[in-house]
């Protein structure tokens, strides 16, 4: 089997770890916070700016830029964010770095803290995460009891508390401002942005909001020669490794530790074993069930961020959902909507409604009462979702409906009533 | 409300964000946690005092939800994973054995109130698939055997 660049699963994939602050420190763990105290915030964030690491969370935005975003001198504590919601279809990854190595994550997330200088950083994990919530706060209790948390950590006079607080199940809440809402003990609703969180997020306050893998990035990149070490793991404006979800219609689904420069192509063939049952791929869903859908012979490309988006889709959170030739594109396309539909949160109409009708137009097919008429119906729903909503949701139900049109043509005429 | 020892968890848990409001959430879960595993009128209007908001805005919070629940579920609640990951590899085909199984719908209890099923978006366990959680725990790749097992199992 191939190898993985073990970077982020250099303790996970380690058969005798036991993920206890102890073994962690053993394995060089909270060397780069030590080193990060001694340095002054803005240096922290000019290093993170140079190792060119881009949220790891969907959107894939310049971490460092978007911390010196963080308005300075407003008189109101700042805050970091972690955001643990993992919800896109497919992504599984950042419950393996919560469950299995909960301290590098929180390492991370310190140095942030760190970074923008905020005193009171708190991780919004998804609340069906419950093994994830006991292994977070075991390791925060543990770092209390070390005094790497509270009063003048390390001697380092910065003063940190960390709250792991739980969501109670709800898509948006990964989308940035709906997950402040939903922190601060209101419905998750996306917010009318301007102001940017780094302006005004939880409480009115400062804020950032990053994912707990990019977070999970930060020891290394921080650590002795981290940033080259960081950037030679991809091509450039991709650095860094991935975790990548790898699901559906392989042989060995799982998460693995990639570099950016990997082929997609060896991803499904080399690291998950190729098509099970020995069938034929008839395409891919790449980054996450909101990304528009790779057929078969679209899979030879470098998975990252902008060789993807050269191909018109996404790397978004990186989950790759595998499908064979015996799959219903048209059903596959149904239970997409259906979620969607499920998890709209009703502010804006061209997301409630045309999240429900997509729905409806699609059970129409597989009730057999398709008609080209329908189809371009389904395919201009799509099109009015498309940047017309306060958040990235509309988008997202928009993307996987027009691509499955556009690309699958031929399943949907199977679904065509016979006059 | 609260026992003595879920109390301190609350108190705990206000202590740790700047508005009362904040701990909210958190502290539903406690409250269902404390009912049995759902939310009645005087268990919102008791946690609306202790976060000092509206009995109203407790009640659209708890609608906005999936995880909080209006009436009581089974002893053990089955909550199985029909996303995407999931449905490509038998998710759909595991709920409908255990809704034949049961015999009851998602969304319904046993007529003993030893189970109750949900259809899940979503679990974020998409790599182990098809996965479903009972209670608080996970379990994945499980076949329609597994299930059979474990349902006859926690049955006894």
């Amino acid at each position: 089997m191939a190898e993985e660049t073990l970077v982020l699963f250099k303790n996970i994939r380690n058969p005798k770890y036991d993920k206890s602050l102890a073994a962690y420190k053993k394995s060089g763990g909270f060397k780069s916070l030590k080193k990060v105290f001694g340095m002054k915030p803005e240096e922290v964030v000019q290093e993170v700016k140079e190792s060119g690491i881009r949220g790891r969370g969907g959107a894939g935005f310049p971490t460092g830029l978007k911390w010196s975003f963080m308005a300075k001198g407003t008189g109101k504590p700042s805050y970091l964010v972690a955001n643990a919601d993992e919800s896109e279809p497919g992504t599984c990854k950042d419950r393996e770095l919560m469950l299995k190595d909960p301290h590098m994550f929180l390492e991370g997330l310190m140095i942030g803290c760190y970074a923008i200088g905020c005193h009171h950083g708190y991780v919004y994990v998804r609340g069906e995460y419950f093994p994830s919530i006991k292994s977070l706060n075991a390791a925060v209790d543990e770092l209390y009891a070390d005094g790497l948390l509270g009063a003048d950590p390390l001697g380092s006079g910065f003063n940190l508390d960390i709250t792991i607080h739980t969501g109670a199940g709800a898509y948006i809440c990964g989308e940035e401002s709906a997950l402040l809402d939903s922190l601060e003990g209101k419905r998750g609703h996306p917010r009318v942005k301007p102001p940017f969180p780094a302006v005004s997020g939880f409480n009115g306050c400062p804020t950032s909001v990053n994912n707990v893998e990019t977070l999970a990035c930060m020891p290394f990149i921080l650590g002795d020669n981290g940033v080259e070490a960081f950037k030679s793991f991809g091509p450039q404006n991709n650095s860094g490794t991935h975790l990548v979800s790898l699901s559906g219609h392989v042989n060995r689904p799982g998460v693995y530790e990639l570099r950016m420069d990997v082929n997609m192509k060896d991803i499904i063939y080399e690291y998950g074993g190729g098509i099970r049952n020995g069938k034929k791929l008839k395409g891919v869903i790449p980054g996450g069930s909101s990304s528009p859908v790779m057929t078969a012979d679209e899979v030879d490309v470098l998975y990252n961020f902008d060789d993807l988006a050269k191909k018109g889709t996404m790397m978004g959170s990186a989950a790759m959902m595998v499908f064979d030739e015996d799959t219903d594109v048209v059903k596959l396309l149904h239970r997409i909507t259906r979620f969607y539909a499920h998890e709209s949160c009703g502010q804006c109409t061209p997301c409630r409604e045309g999240t429900h009708w997509s729905r409806q137009i699609v059970r129409d097919f597989l009730n057999g009462n398709g008609s080209d008429e329908k189809l371009q119906r389904l395919n201009r729903v799509g099109g009015n979702m498309m940047g017309t909503t306060l958040c990235a949701l509309g988008d997202a139900a928009a993307m996987p409906i027009q691509s499955f049109v556009k690309k699958f043509p031929e399943e949907f005429r199977k679904y065509y009533a016979t006059v | 409300m609260f026992s003595k020892d879920i109390q301190t968890q609350v108190d705990k848990l206000l202590s740790r964000y700047p508005i009362r409001q904040n701990a909210l959430i958190p502290i539903l879960h406690l409250a269902q946690k404390e009912n049995e595993g759902w939310l009645s009128e005087d268990w919102m209007q008791h946690v609306a005092d202790i976060c000092e908001v509206p009995l109203t805005h407790v009640e659209g919070v708890v609608t906005f939800y999936t995880m909080f629940r209006l009436k009581p579920p089974g002893k053990y609640h089955l909550q199985v994973c029909t996303c995407v990951p999931c449905c490509l590899v038998g998710g759909t085909e595991l709920l409908e054995h255990t809704e034949k199984k049961l015999d009851i719908h998602a969304g319904h209890t046993t007529d003993d109130g030893v189970f109750s099923i949900e259809e899940m978006e979503c679990i974020g366990a998409c790599s182990f698939a098809p996965a479903i959680i009972v209670n608080e725990d996970y379990h994945e790749q499980v076949t329609p055997e597994e299930m059979d097992k474990m349902i006859d199992e926690l049955r006894q």
